[in-house]
């Protein structure tokens, strides 16, 4: 309670009360409880027990307390006409009654008002500390950023949006070289720039994986069409080849052979890695299921899930590296310019998914 | 290590795990489905496992489980084997090791 009239009730957020006679200490007790930081004062909130809403006319002029707006009428009150009287106090008592409701109303907006800007300036000092990075798609998280504190994450996230920019440039550069003339040596070199490229991306998902393997995994950094697509934290390698082959029209027989050769070696390898994954995610369940369920205990299979999960680090690597591996013997069988084609269209095929997930984030948002 | 070279050098493809590790479980399956039978060796059930592991990796293999030898030599953890295996190599080393009929 911070007022030293006992007949002071502090404004709560919620108006519960009618503060009867606060128009004086109104402001002194609303600036004390932002200074005290205070949104939610314990409110000893002492009516005294002949307070009532509009009513008490003789009541509110003999409690005498500070800024009732009967005090203009004292004067008044004095002289002759006791109607006149009557009309004039009913008069004010209803300015005072509407005043108060505006001043509550007021109250309530600052108050909320003052809610949210902590609640933006905490959002801010949080990204300012992560290096902040609004997320790829439209449809990530509202607030524009990864809600994890986890800086190796955070950062991930920001070198990601880096990564996707850089892509898109190499994409447009990738499509004016090849509809126009160009030398072997620039082609080779785009080539060789944008398979490294996706190599530095394995790079930064192995770093990311250490911080959190349950990121990576799950694709949260993708837009919701790629998660939609998503085997151990990327795109399926026998996709990848999927995507690409129908755009080599003219294949040399030894090509022919080779592709065939990878696509089933690379499906096959795919295979064993999901079954691996499989079943690990059938010893983490046994793991975490393990002992009573139900008795409220579960340190134990808590610490011996987290030994396993290790693994998933393991296995996000290893399906990496078969995405590397497939780009790499592609590179291998195809020839330069080949190779160029089946990166441009490899990049196109991703920026169809982004688009595809921005307009299906933005579909409600169309006027109607 | 003996024990590891007497064991790596049995004939066909021998592979040691360890029964926890499913990395170990999907190149096992790998070969399953090259028509391979790989001997397995689970070195977590035996005494020296401690030692094996370490020969392993004195061997020059990447993570000691799995670790992969063909026809005794070794061919490397899980890395190695899917590079031979998308590179076309695997197949021609295991070829003498393959069931025909399946």
């Amino acid at each position: 309670m911070n007022s030293t009239s006992t007949h002071f009730v502090p404004p709560r957020r919620v108006g519960i009360y009618e503060p009867l006679h606060q128009m004086g200490m109104w402001g002194d007790s609303f600036k004390s409880n932002i200074t005290n930081g205070n949104m939610n004062t314990p409110s000893h909130i002492i009516i005294p027990n002949n307070q009532k809403l509009d009513n008490n006319l003789s009541e509110d002029t003999s409690h005498g307390t500070a800024g009732t707006p009967h005090m203009f009428d004292q004067e008044a009150s004095t002289s002759r006409n006791p109607d006149k009287i009557q009309r004039r106090l009913a008069q004010n008592r209803e300015a005072a009654r509407k005043s108060r409701l505006r001043k509550k109303a007021y109250v309530q907006q600052l108050e909320t008002s003052r809610l949210k800007l902590i609640q933006l300036e905490q959002e801010l000092d949080r990204a300012r500390q992560q290096g902040f990075y609004v997320g790829n798609g439209i449809d990530t998280n509202p607030l524009g950023f990864s809600e994890t504190m986890n800086p190796g994450i955070a950062a991930f996230e920001m070198e990601y949006g880096h990564w996707v920019e850089e892509q898109n440039r190499q994409i447009c550069e990738l499509r004016t070289v090849l509809h126009g003339h160009v030398n072997d040596i620039e082609l080779r070199m785009l080539v060789e720039n944008a398979m490294k490229h996706y190599f530095e991306l394995f790079k930064m998902k192995s770093t990311a994986a250490k911080a959190d393997v349950f990121f990576v995994m799950s694709g949260m950094w993708k837009t919701s069409a790629e998660r939609f697509f998503i085997w151990i934290g990327g795109f399926r390698p026998s996709d990848l080849l999927k995507v690409l082959l129908p755009h080599f029209d003219v294949l040399t027989d030894q090509q022919i052979l080779d592709v065939c050769s990878l696509r089933q070696s690379c499906q096959q390898a795919e295979d064993a890695l999901t079954q691996g994954m499989e079943k690990l995610q059938h010893t983490l369940a046994d793991c975490v299921a393990a002992g009573q369920l139900g008795e409220g205990s579960y340190i134990p299979q808590v610490n011996s899930a987290m030994e396993r999960l290790e693994a998933l680090v393991s296995f996000v690597n290893q399906a990496d590296h078969l995405r590397h591996e497939t780009l790499q013997q592609m590179y291998r069988i195809l020839t330069m310019r080949q190779a160029a084609r089946g990166l441009l269209a490899l990049g196109e095929y991703f920026q169809r998914l982004r688009a595809l997930s921005s307009s299906w984030a933005t579909r409600h948002r169309e006027p109607t | 290590m003996d024990k590891v070279m007497r064991m790596s050098s049995e004939k066909g493809v021998v592979i040691f795990t360890k029964s926890s590790c499913c990395l170990c479980y999907a190149v096992q399956i790998l070969f399953r489905d090259l028509r391979v039978q790989p001997t397995i060796h689970e070195i977590d059930n035996d005494p020296d496992c401690r030692e094996i592991e370490k020969a392993l990796l004195r061997l020059g293999c990447s993570t000691a489980v799995p670790a992969v030898f063909v026809g005794g030599k070794l061919v490397g953890s899980t890395n190695e084997v899917m590079s031979l295996h998308l590179s076309g190599s695997l197949v021609p080393l295991i070829k003498p090791y393959q069931s025909i009929l399946y």
